[in-house]
C-alpha cells in the first residue's frame, strides 16, 4: 500500500496554474527525488504534500485515508517539512530550536522528557551540531542552519520527510553526510521525498526520480529512465555531458545552454 | 533541565519584587498610614479610616496596577509572537485605541457622569469592535504583513475620531476631562474598578493559556508552522479575541498606558532563551511590577495634583526603548 498518494493535484496562484494535474505515489522505506528547473513546481508540490497549502484540486490520501481527515497535529507526527528558506523569528539556540521540532508529539502544558532528550541529543549527534548546540541559530554559517533546520524536522520522527533542497547550503562533505542520513532514514523503514537541484547526488542517492516541468510530471523512474538526453533538454534547455571510462555510475555534468 | 532552572529562578525572582513591590504600594499615599493599625481594622470589620483606605483605595489601586500592567506585558508577548516582529505592541490589533475612542465617546456624550460603568463598558465595546474590524480588513487568511498593517489603519482612523471628538468638545471642561483620561492614571481607581478589570482580563489571560507552543512554532515561519500542527487561523481569531478582552478591560479602567506591553516582553526575551512560550508568564508578571513601580514613583513625585502613571511609562519606555534599539543594532540583531 502507498504511505503517501496523490491524483491530479493542482494548484494555482494568482489564476496561473503552478501544479497541473499531477500524481504522486511514496512507499515506506523510499527516497523519491523530486528534480526539475526552477518554477517547475516542486517546492508547491512539497507544501502541498506539507499541508501548508491546500490543493484547488485532486486528491491527497496519507495511509489510505484522505489527509482531511488527520487533525493538522496527527499529520504532523507523521509527516515533517523542511523549507527552502527557513526565516527563524528569534535568536535561539540551537538545541532549543532542535526541540521545539518535538512539538507535535508533546501535550499543551507537557515538558520534554527523557526520550524527547535522547533523540534530540541523537539527532545533534547526527546532523553533525554538537559544537554548535549552544549557540544563537542567527550566529551560525548557512551550512550550519541548514543542518540545524534538518534537524528539527528530524526529531519528529516522522514516517515522510518533506526536504526541500537540504543541501544546497552545503559544502560536498556535508552534502553526503545529509544525504546520507537521509538515506538511513529510509533504511529504519521511514521516507523522503528530497528536492534536488545536483542531478548527481539525486542519481547517486535516490532510487526512484521524478522530474517535474512546468507543473506536470515530465519522466519518472531511475535515473537511468529519467536522465535522458531528450528529458533534460526539455525540462533544462541543456544539454549534458555523460561521463565515460572507470566511475562507479555513471555521472552527468551540465556542459551547454541550448538556445531555445 | 538547565533552561527550566533559569525559567523557575526569573519566576522566583519576579514573584518576590511584586510581593515587595505591593506591601510598599500599600503603605504609600498622600495619607501615611500605619499598616498594623490599618489590617486590623480591615479584618475587625472596619470603621476607621486606615482600614477604609486600605480597603477601598490603596489594596485596589495596587491590584489593578498589577492587573492592567500584567495584561499589558502579556498581550504584548502575544502580540510580538504572533506576528513575529519584536516592535509589534498590544495595541496593534487596535484594542487599545478603540477602547480609548469607547471611553471618550462616554466621556463625551456625558455618559460616563450619568452611570458608573458607562466608561469601562465603551472602552470595551470599542476595544472588540476595533480588533474585529482590523481582524475582518486583514481578512481571514491574512498574513503577518497584513495584518500589521490593518492594525496601524485602524489606529490611525480611531485616534482621528478621538481628535474630532476633542475638536467638537462642548466645552473646555470636556476637553479637559477627555484629555486627563487619554493620559493613563491609577490615581481613582477604587474596589468597583477592580470588579470591572477582573472579568475581561480573567477570560483573555485564560483563551492564551494553552496557546504558549504555537507561538513556539511561529519561530519558523507560517508555513513551517502549520506544517507542524498549528492551525494559524483558529490561533488568530483567538489571541486577537484574548488581547482585545484583556487590553480593553484594562485600558477601559486606566487610561492609555504606552510602553510597558512593547518593552516588558522586549526586555525578559533574552533571559527565557528567545522561546515564545516560556515568554508569556514573565512578561506578565514583568508587566505587573513595572506598571506597579511606575504607579508608586508617580506617588512620590512632588508634584501639583499628580503626574499621570501613563505619562511617565512613556517618559521613561520611549528613551528606554530608543536605547534597546541602539544595542540590538550593536549586537547585530
Amino acid at each position: 500500500m502507498n504511505l503517501l498518494s496523490g491524483q491530479a493535484l493542482c494548484f494555482s496562484c494568482d489564476a496561473q496554474p503552478i501544479l497541473d494535474g499531477v500524481d504522486i505515489t511514496l512507499t515506506g522505506g523510499e527516497m523519491l527525488g523530486l528534480i526539475g528547473p526552477n518554477g517547475a513546481g516542486k517546492s508547491t508540490l512539497l507544501r502541498l504534500l506539507a499541508g501548508a497549502i491546500t490543493a484547488d484540486k485532486g486528491m491527497l490520501t496519507l495511509e489510505g485515508r484522505p489527509i482531511s481527515t488527520f487533525t493538522p497535529r496527527e499529520r504532523a507526527r507523521r509527516i515533517a517539512y523542511l523549507p527552502q528558506m527557513s526565516e527563524i523569528a528569534w535568536p535561539m539556540s540551537v538545541e532549543r530550536l532542535v526541540a521545539l521540532g518535538r512539538i507535535p508529539h508533546l501535550e499543551a502544558w507537557q515538558h520534554p522528557g527523557p526520550y524527547d532528550t535522547e533523540i534530540i541529543d541523537r539527532v545533534i549527534t547526527e546532523t553533525d551540531l554538537l559544537p554548535y548546540r549552544d549557540r544563537p541559530f542567527n550566529t551560525l554559517s548557512g551550512g550550519e542552519q541548514a543542518r540545524a533546520v534538518l534537524a528539527r524536522a528530524m526529531v519528529s520522527e516522522p514516517d515522510i520527510l518533506l526536504a526541500d533542497e537540504p543541501v544546497s547550503a552545503l559544502d560536498p562533505a556535508h552534502q553526503l553526510d545529509v544525504m546520507t542520513l537521509l538515506s538511513k532514514h529510509c533504511e529504519a523503514g521511514h521516507s523522503v521525498i528530497v528536492v534536488l537541484h545536483d542531478l548527481n547526488l539525486a542519481a547517486h542517492f535516490c532510487k526512484r526520480l521524478k522530474l517535474l516541468y512546468r507543473g506536470r510530471t515530465l519522466a519518472e523512474g531511475d535515473a537511468n529512465q529519467v536522465l535522458t538526453p531528450q528529458n533534460l533538454e526539455k525540462a533544462y534547455a541543456i544539454e549534458m555531458n555523460l561521463s565515460a571510462g572507470p566511475s562507479p555510475a555513471p555521472f552527468r555534468l551540465p556542459w551547454r545552454r541550448l538556445n531555445n | 533541565m538547565i533552561a527550566a532552572m533559569v525559567q523557575h529562578r526569573l519566576l522566583f525572582s519576579l514573584g518576590g519584587l511584586i510581593i515587595l513591590t505591593a506591601l510598599l504600594s500599600l503603605l504609600i499615599g498622600s495619607q501615611a498610614i500605619p499598616l498594623m493599625d490599618a489590617l486590623h481594622e480591615s479584618f475587625a470589620g472596619n470603621t476607621g479610616i486606615y482600614g477604609l483606605i486600605l480597603t477601598e483605595l490603596r489594596i485596589p489601586r495596587t491590584l489593578v496596577a498589577l492587573l492592567a500592567g500584567a495584561s499589558l506585558g502579556l498581550c504584548g508577548a502575544v502580540m510580538q509572537s504572533l506576528l513575529r516582529n519584536p516592535l509589534a505592541s498590544p495595541g496593534l490589533v487596535g484594542s487599545a485605541s478603540g477602547a480609548a475612542l469607547g471611553a471618550v465617546i462616554t466621556l463625551y456624550f456625558g455618559l460616563a457622569s450619568l452611570f458608573t460603568y458607562a466608561l469601562p463598558l465603551g472602552g470595551m465595546i470599542g476595544a472588540l469592535l476595533a480588533t474585529l474590524t482590523v481582524y475582518l480588513l486583514a481578512g481571514r487568511d491574512a498574513g503577518t504583513l497584513t495584518l500589521i498593517l490593518a492594525g496601524v489603519a485602524v489606529n490611525a482612523f480611531t485616534l482621528a475620531l478621538v481628535s474630532l471628538l476633542l475638536n467638537l468638545a462642548p466645552s473646555p471642561y470636556a476637553v479637559q476631562e477627555i484629555a486627563l483620561w487619554m493620559l493613563g492614571s491609577l490615581a481613582n481607581i477604587s474596589s468597583n474598578e477592580l470588579w470591572i478589570l477582573l472579568p475581561g482580563t480573567l477570560a483573555g489571560w485564560m483563551m492564551i493559556g494553552r496557546q504558549g507552543r504555537s507561538l513556539d512554532l511561529l519561530t519558523f515561519g507560517e508555513e513551517t508552522a502549520s506544517s507542524m500542527g498549528a492551525e494559524l487561523p483558529r490561533l488568530r481569531r483567538r489571541l486577537f479575541l484574548a488581547v482585545a478582552l484583556a487590553i480593553g478591560s484594562a485600558i477601559s479602567v486606566t487610561g492609555a498606558i504606552g510602553f510597558i506591553g512593547l518593552v516588558v516582553p522586549h526586555l525578559l526575551r533574552p533571559l527565557v532563551g528567545y522561546q515564545p512560550s516560556r515568554l508569556l508568564v514573565p512578561s506578565a508578571m514583568g508587566g505587573g511590577l513595572l506598571l506597579l513601580l511606575a504607579d508608586i514613583g508617580v506617588r512620590l513625585l512632588p508634584a501639583q495634583g499628580e503626574i499621570k502613571v501613563g505619562v511617565v511609562t512613556a517618559l521613561i519606555g520611549a528613551p528606554f526603548f530608543l536605547w534597546l534599539i541602539i544595542q540590538g543594532k550593536r549586537s547585530g540583531l
